[in-house]
């Protein structure tokens, strides 16, 4: 039950072949370019439909630049280029008549930095229902968001504080509960744990293991104890040096615990038992 | 060429280092001087503003009365008066001016902050309001005499708050841009990452963020142009009387000031005085109502 929109143009061409049932991102990217910097190069990832998706890799690699791409939050950048597609639930949201804005509305975003806007704690989460004109009880859904992102019994007493007021921990929790608010079908999380501490860190994870009942999450992350304790599948980036750039690009991807007991290639090998950082 | 004074590093002796304070230590000293010298400099800088509130006060003050906010200039060798018209006369034109200035300012600064900071357009215009905030404000009258005051054959109240706007305007877009781009990138990533447009960005989480920025700009642009006269010289001109409608000659406190300042009868120059106190304490008011809509809400 979301409270958007349909995408605009065609409905969902629900071709046999390409998206096996529990696909909800087919990511088909053969490059990405800022300007004429190479910035990737086939990245082929698959986000399942209630699972979480990890993407780890040295820095550089581009994980942030395929997350970015899979909800066209990269179209912001100037000189920003793909090659390829990405395909949405059957949709591919690189062709003509897709609104990247819509796009956006269903697969949703956590960023690195927390970023609450600054407005009451109660706003900052009503702010999608509001930019998508829900119609419903405010007042349940912000409730059920914030104790989605158990922050609920933290905030319930000063819900017209400003969201800048918590703490970084807090915030994060609080950006998560507003980007569950409006239901959207994925979400994509960008390293949401840097800037916190080991504890709310802690939360944080819990929190993704208890949404992916309901979502599908796609994470970046650094630290590969997260990725094992929390990812179901984990896609891992290199980055490729060898023509004078320095273009990332998928290296493999498969269940976590095979990725980090049985990697197939030497380069997952020695990143993941530690040699390379 | 090293610093003698300098604090020795901690060093493998027993010694416990010293960390009590003393004026004997060149840097402390060096310190204390400096900033003696900045306080004698922001109190040398202080001095003209408190001497001109000073003098307005001693001067003025004494005619302090609900007449002057509500009889007529006197004519001649009349006494008492007031100059309530002046008073509305000036706080309408103000008024107007905002209502032009405030609301191309804000658009134009959410154009040069958002949408094209880099573009040729935004470009030339951010050059064009900063040519403006020196553009001398008696020229902004003589424009407005040329293309308004004789089209309509009039004198009047818009011709005076057009030409206000014109000076009101550069301060407005350029701090209201400023106030703009200090909001966090992040917080802007974060509405468009929610599945806002661009404009919807701006209005939902750019303004509101921005306000209290945003207000101090129409603040200063106010208490830039409450005072002017030479514009309103060429546009509004004078009037006795109280304004009856906005196509005719408009009083205010700024020529008021300047017209009765040079008359020979003390009676006039008195009222000059008040006058200067209570165009003071409008802008006064003004920069307080500011700082009071204008504090972060969150
Ligand atoms: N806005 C941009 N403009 C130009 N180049 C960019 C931009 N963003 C990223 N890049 C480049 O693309 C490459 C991949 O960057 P990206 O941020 O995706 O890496 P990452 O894997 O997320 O790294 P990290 O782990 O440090 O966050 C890097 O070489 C980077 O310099
Ligand atoms: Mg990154």
């Amino acid at each position: 039950m979301t409270v958007v929109q349909p995408l605009k143009g065609d409905a969902p061409t629900k071709s046999a072949s390409a998206d096996g049932g529990d696909i909800a991102i087919n990511c088909n990217v053969s490059k990405i370019y800022y300007g004429s910097f190479l910035a990737v190069r086939d990245a082929r990832v698959a986000i399942h439909k209630g699972k979480i998706t990890g993407f780890i890799g040295p820095s550089g690699c581009g994980k942030s630049t395929v997350l970015r791409s899979l909800n066209r939050m990269n179209d912001l950048i100037q000189g920003f280029r793909l090659e390829g597609d990405v395909h949405f639930l059957g949709q591919d949201i690189y062709a003509k008549n897709i609104d990247p804005v819509v796009v956006r509305r269903y697969i949703g975003m956590v960023f690195q930095q927390p970023n609450p806007f600054a407005m009451s704690i109660y706003d900052n989460v009503a702010f999608g229902l509001r930019l998508n004109k829900f119609k419903g009880n405010y007042d349940e859904r912000v409730e059920h968001a914030l104790r989605r992102a158990a922050l609920w019994d933290e905030v319930k007493d000063k819900l017209k504080a400003s969201g800048l007021s918590l703490s970084g921990g807090q915030q994060q929790r609080l950006c998560i509960a507003r980007a569950v608010a409006t239901e959207p079908t994925v979400l994509l999380m960008d390293e949401p744990c840097s800037a916190l501490d080991p504890i709310a860190t802690r939360r944080v994870e819990e929190l993704m293991l208890e949404l992916k009942d309901d979502y599908t999450i796609a994470l970046v992350t650094h630290n590969m104890q997260q990725a094992t304790r929390v990812a179901d599948i984990t896609a891992f980036f290199g980055v490729d040096i060898s023509k004078g750039g320095r273009t990332g690009y998928l290296v493999e991807m498969g269940e976590t615990e095979q990725i980090f007991q049985r990697p197939r290639e030497q380069l997952t090998q020695e990143y993941v038992s530690g040699k390379f950082s | 060429m090293t610093d003698t004074t300098a604090p020795q590093l901690p060093t493998d002796t027993e010694e416990a280092p010293v960390l009590t304070h003393s004026w004997a230590d060149r840097r402390a000293l060096r310190n204390g001087m400096f900033t003696i010298g900045a306080w004698l400099v922001a109190l040398i800088a202080a001095i003209p503003l408190v001497s001109v509130l000073y003098m307005l006060i001693v001067q003025g003050g004494s005619r302090l009365s609900t007449d002057l906010f509500t009889e007529l200039p006197p004519a001649g060798f009349e006494m008492g008066g007031g100059f309530g018209n002046a008073i509305v006369g000036t706080i309408l034109m103000v008024l107007i001016a905002s209502i032009i200035a405030v609301p191309i300012g804000v658009m134009a600064a959410a154009y040069l902050a958002e949408l094209g900071p880099e573009s040729q357009l935004g470009r030339v215009s951010r050059f064009l309001s900063k040519v403006l905030t020196g553009f001398p404000s008696i020229l902004a009258g003589v424009f407005v005499y040329a293309v308004l005051v004789l089209a309509m054959g009039t004198y009047s109240a818009i011709a005076g708050g057009v030409a206000l706007s014109i000076l009101m305007l550069p301060t407005v877009v350029l701090t209201a841009e400023e106030a703009m781009k200090m909001v966090p990138r992040k917080m802007k990533d974060a509405a468009l990452g929610m599945g806002c447009t661009r404009t919807q960005m701006i209005w939902k989480v750019v303004f509101p963020t921005a306000l209290p920025g945003i207000l101090t700009g129409v603040m200063l642009g106010v208490a830039r142009v409450a005072g002017e006269s030479a514009p309103l010289l060429f546009t509004a001109l004078f009037s006795n009387y109280w304004i009856s409608n906005l196509r005719e000659p408009t009083a205010s406190l700024s020529i008021l000031i300047y017209n009765f300042s040079s008359m020979p009868f003390d009676n006039q120059i008195e009222l000059a005085w008040a006058a200067s106190l209570v165009l003071v304490l409008i802008v006064l008011v003004f920069n307080i109502l500011s700082r009071l809509f204008g504090r972060p809400k969150y």
